[in-house]
Parts: structure tokens; C-alpha cells; sequence
């Protein structure tokens, strides 16, 4: 067999959208353009059943093109006022990218440094404090570091952590530039799941500031045929994923 | 009846340091024309509730703001905005009251209903609670005894609104794909004074059902600034999409505030639209897909 050349944002896609595959009728939020398209991957190829939106108002009833200008065809109505309904009830799993991250797993885009005379103003809790006690989130960490990977906690804890005595987080999987991880070792441990081609475990370590379990060292599963072509026929004809990571 | 009034009539209404509701999300469907009356009058120390976008940082640099009520301040098609980075960075905006979204509806639904309060389990675990201290606990009176957040109503004095049609009575229409909260603002505050897009006669309101489009009752409104483009920079949609270009040179404008206030706030809303490129640029800027 001839050994498929895939791009890093293509691995990466695909391992996203294996987030989604055993959720059953929920809705799907990928906030970013690299979820977005994994979403999309997902609906078409792992879990029809899930429900996304055209990142306003909407439901589409499939997954389409991006920056093409589509107008996709519609089953629903999802304003923000039904997003936070519907997020109340657990039926959802959205996958974000928290600017750090702690052991704990607190996210944070609030800001960094002192709250009150911030090094750099972010965008705001935004809904993250009530996505985290409600529904299933996982992650995109495109810039896998030591900034994001926070050693200690994170400068502005937007989401619940392990560290609450009544409630947990539901955190599903951690894809990096590097790796994959979920938060399922010891005590809700960061564990590694797989790493990307062309890195080793001494990468990882250097470049996250925390301690994490092991559960496999074994090469991330690369994109298949079936994947590469829905991606880069169906779903982002243009190439927009490329920016990512400049690849 | 008759609400309609000239835009820079509704600053009478206005008192320094009062609690001001602003509707809209981020960079859509924001009271733009009404913002910038603010920014031109000599309020100061007011309290600001919004869904952020470009109104928040523009009140921030022309000092306005005492103190913010937000979930985040975010310009869509550009993450984040710069004057609101600004004033945090400077030190100058320490007096902030950040909670999630959720938490924001519901202090508004809260104020809305005439409650102290909504409980919500939304905070529990993160560090909304530590820079809130104020925010207090609620126990459940039931069996299950779960403590909860209770998440206090944010009364608001003035409300600010941009829809796309009104009648001169505050029937008012919002027929883009997302009327966001601008109801539960409506109902939050003692006073709401919104732009339109358009005036129409009540008549029209029967036509293709468009009083479903209906979204919050005409006693809630106070006042009525017919300003077609009113939202720009922002969307109105579907009338018009987010002007990304006038989004960049606000940012850029952080650096020399006074520039962009002498071009675009400083004026009349006749020379603003000028200033812009004119209304028929405005409406021909298409609704973003996101």
C-alpha cells in the first residue's frame, strides 16, 4: 500500500473528529476553524445523528463547504438563547482552544497576568464556565507549549477543574501540534493517548508544563483515503485549513 | 402616541454613573449611532452591561466606563478588541464584574422577572466566584440540598437597542436571524430607547405575519431614533454585515483615539454616513456567513 501524505492540520482533523463519534444525537460545537471542519468530518463519516449549526442561527441539516459562501441546506433554528437552553441539558460537546491549560484542567481565555492589570487582555470567560459544569468539552491546542500547558493554575480559571468537591469537569480529548491526550489517569490525570509522526515523548515532556500519565506512546492513526477525500473534496475545498499551521 | 425623537435628544435622560444595558452580540446588531451620542456627551462614570463588541470599546476610550458587566468582548470577524485590551492592560478598568454568559441572561432575566436573583449551578469551580466575592450561595430547599450560585439581577437604568423596523408607537420588529437578548434588556431596565432602521405605519405589521418578528411589548420603549445604518460599524442583518474594514482602522485607532473620534464620533449622523462611504455602502456590505 502506498503511504498516504496527509498534512499536519489533516491528522489533526481526523483525530478530532473521532471526538464526537460515540456521542448519539447531541449537538456538535466546534468553535475554530480546525473543529469546524472536524465537526463537519465527524457528521458526515462517524456519527450522522449529530446536530451543528451554521455558526449563527441555525442547524444545517448537512455538513458543507466552507468560504465558499454557501447557503446549506437548514433543519433547524439554534439562536443563542436555544444554545444555552440546550447546553442546560448536557446535550451537547464542544471543542475548544483555551489560550493555557492546567493540570487540573481549568482553561483559560480570560486573561494573563494580575486580574486587575492584566499582561494580556483576552476575550472574556465568555461560556465557558457553564459549558464545563454542563456538557462534554475537548480541545484543540495548535501551539502545544509550556504557555499553554501551564505549570501551577491557570492565570483565570474560565472553566470548573478537578479540583471541585462537588462537581467535574467532562473533558474529552486533547489534540496538540504534538500529540493526543484525554484526562482519564490517575486522579483525572492529562494522559497520552498517541503521539504525532515525526515527534517523541521527549518533545511532549519539554514543551508541557506539567506532569502527565502514559497511557500509549504508539504514532497517532494517520487520516484515511475515505478521510483526506471528504476533507479536501467535500469540506474545505479551499484549503482555508492550511493557516493553521502554515503547512 | 408618538416616541419618535432626534438622537441626541436622549442624552437628557441620561445621568452620570448610571447602570446602561447595551443589546446585540459582539460586532452585530449593536445601537452604533446611539453609542457614539454617549461618547460625544460629558457622561462619565457609567456602569455597562453588554454582549460585548465595539460599543464597549469605544465607551472605554472615550472614558465613559466606570465599571463593565460582560461575558466577553469579542469584534467576531476580528477576536478581540483592541481599545477594551487597552484600557485592561493600562490599568485603567479594574472595577469589572466578568461572568458567563449564562450568568449574564440570567441576571437580566432575573432583573426582568423582579427577582433578587435566578439560581444557577454556572461559576461553580472556576474563578468568577474569587473576583466576584460579592455573588453569594443559595441552598436548595429540597431533598437534594445542592448549594448554588445566586446569580443577582443587574437592574439596569437605561437600556440602548437597534432593531430593523419600528412603528412611532415602539412596536418594534427584529427580523434577523437572531434577536439575541434585547428583550430581556427591554424588561431589565426603567427606561429603552432604541435606533430603527426604519419607520414603518403600524398597518405593515400585519403583513406576512410580520408581528411575529415582534419580540418585546411597545410600553417597554421610551424612545424611538429612526437611523437607517445605525449599526454600522456592526451587522443589522439582513439589511447589512459586519463592515470588517471599519472594524480594522477602530482598532488601529487605539493608538490615536482622537484621530478616529474627530472622524467618526465628533460629527452629525448625516456626516458620519459620509464619513463611511454613505448608506448605499453600508447596505450593499453582505451578512457574514459564518
Amino acid at each position: 500500500m502506498t503511504k498516504l501524505k496527509y498534512s499536519l492540520s489533516e491528522l489533526c482533523i481526523s483525530q478530532a473528529a473521532r471526538a464526537w463519534q460515540n456521542d448519539g444525537e447531541i449537538l456538535a460545537t466546534g468553535i475554530g476553524l480546525l473543529p469546524r471542519i472536524a465537526v463537519s468530518l465527524s457528521k458526515n463519516l462517524y456519527n450522522p445523528d449529530l446536530m451543528m449549526t451554521d455558526g449563527e442561527a441555525f442547524l444545517v441539516d448537512k455538513p458543507y463547504a466552507l468560504g465558499l459562501g454557501i447557503e446549506p441546506a437548514l433543519e433547524g433554528y439554534m439562536n443563542y438563547s436555544r444554545v444555552f437552553d440546550l447546553l442546560w441539558s448536557g446535550a451537547r460537546h464542544a471543542m475548544v482552544t483555551p489560550t493555557q491549560l492546567d493540570s487540573l484542567g481549568h482553561m483559560n481565555i480570560s486573561c494573563i497576568g494580575d486580574y486587575n492589570h492584566p499582561k494580556v487582555q483576552l476575550l472574556g470567560v465568555r461560556g465557558f464556565p457553564g459549558n464545563s459544569i454542563n456538557h462534554r468539552n475537548s480541545m484543540f491546542i495548535p501551539n502545544h507549549s509550556k504557555k499553554v500547558f501551564v505549570d501551577g493554575r491557570v492565570d483565570m480559571a474560565a472553566s470548573l477543574g478537578f479540583d471541585s468537591k462537588d462537581y467535574s469537569p467532562d473533558i474529552g480529548i486533547v489534540i496538540t501540534n504534538l500529540c493526543v491526550f484525554d484526562f482519564n489517569g490517575k486522579d483525572n490525570a492529562l494522559r497520552l493517548l498517541s503521539i504525532h509522526p515525526g515527534h517523541s515523548l521527549e518533545d511532549i515532556k519539554e514543551n508541557t508544563g506539567f506532569k502527565f500519565d502514559i497511557l500509549s506512546e504508539s504514532e497517532t492513526e494517520l487520516p484515511s483515503e475515505e478521510e483526506l477525500m471528504v476533507i479536501r473534496n467535500d469540506l474545505d475545498p479551499k484549503n482555508l485549513r492550511d493557516s493553521i499551521f502554515g503547512d | 402616541m408618538n416616541k419618535v425623537i432626534n438622537s441626541s435628544e436622549i442624552i437628557q435622560y441620561f445621568e452620570n454613573g448610571m447602570t446602561i444595558g447595551i443589546g446585540g452580540w459582539g460586532a452585530r446588531r449593536k445601537p452604533m449611532s446611539l453609542i457614539r451620542e454617549i461618547c460625544k456627551s460629558t457622561l462619565k462614570d457609567l456602569t455597562i452591561v453588554s454582549y460585548g463588541g465595539p460599543d464597549v470599546g469605544m465607551l472605554c476610550s472615550s472614558g465613559k466606563v466606570k465599571k463593565l458587566i460582560f461575558g466577553f468582548v469579542s469584534l467576531d470577524l476580528i477576536p478581540l478588541d483592541a481599545h477594551f485590551r487597552n484600557v485592561r492592560q493600562m490599568g485603567n478598568l479594574k472595577d469589572i464584574m466578568e461572568v458567563d454568559e449564562g450568568m449574564l441572561q440570567w441576571g437580566l432575566r432575573a432583573a426582568a422577572m423582579r427577582l433578587p436573583f435566578l439560581p444557577t449551578r454556572v461559576g461553580h469551580g472556576t474563578d468568577i466566584l474569587k473576583n466576584n466575592p460579592k455573588i453569594k450561595f443559595i441552598k436548595s430547599p429540597y431533598r437534594d440540598q445542592e448549594q448554588l450560585i445566586a446569580m443577582p439581577a443587574i437592574n439596569l437604568d437605561i437600556s440602548l437597542l437597534h432593531v430593523n423596523l419600528s412603528d412611532q408607537k415602539g412596536n418594534t420588529l427584529i427580523y434577523g436571524p437572531d434577536p439575541f437578548f434585547d428583550d430581556l434588556y427591554a424588561r431589565a431596565s426603567k427606561k429603552t430607547f432604541i435606533s430603527t432602521e426604519k419607520l414603518i405605519d403600524t398597518s405593515e405589521f400585519k403583513k406576512d405575519d410580520l408581528a411575529c418578528f415582534n419580540r418585546f411589548e411597545r410600553n417597554l420603549v421610551d424612545g424611538i431614533v429612526i437611523s437607517e445604518g445605525g449599526a454600522h460599524p456592526t451587522s443589522c442583518s439582513p439589511d447589512y454585515g459586519i463592515d470588517l474594514e471599519h472594524l480594522k482602522l477602530y482598532s488601529k485607532s487605539v493608538k490615536d483615539f482622537k484621530e478616529y473620534s474627530d472622524r467618526f464620533i465628533n460629527v452629525s449622523f448625516k456626516n458620519y454616513l459620509e464619513a463611511v462611504g454613505g448608506l448605499k455602502e453600508i447596505k450593499s456590505i453582505p451578512v457574514t456567513k459564518f
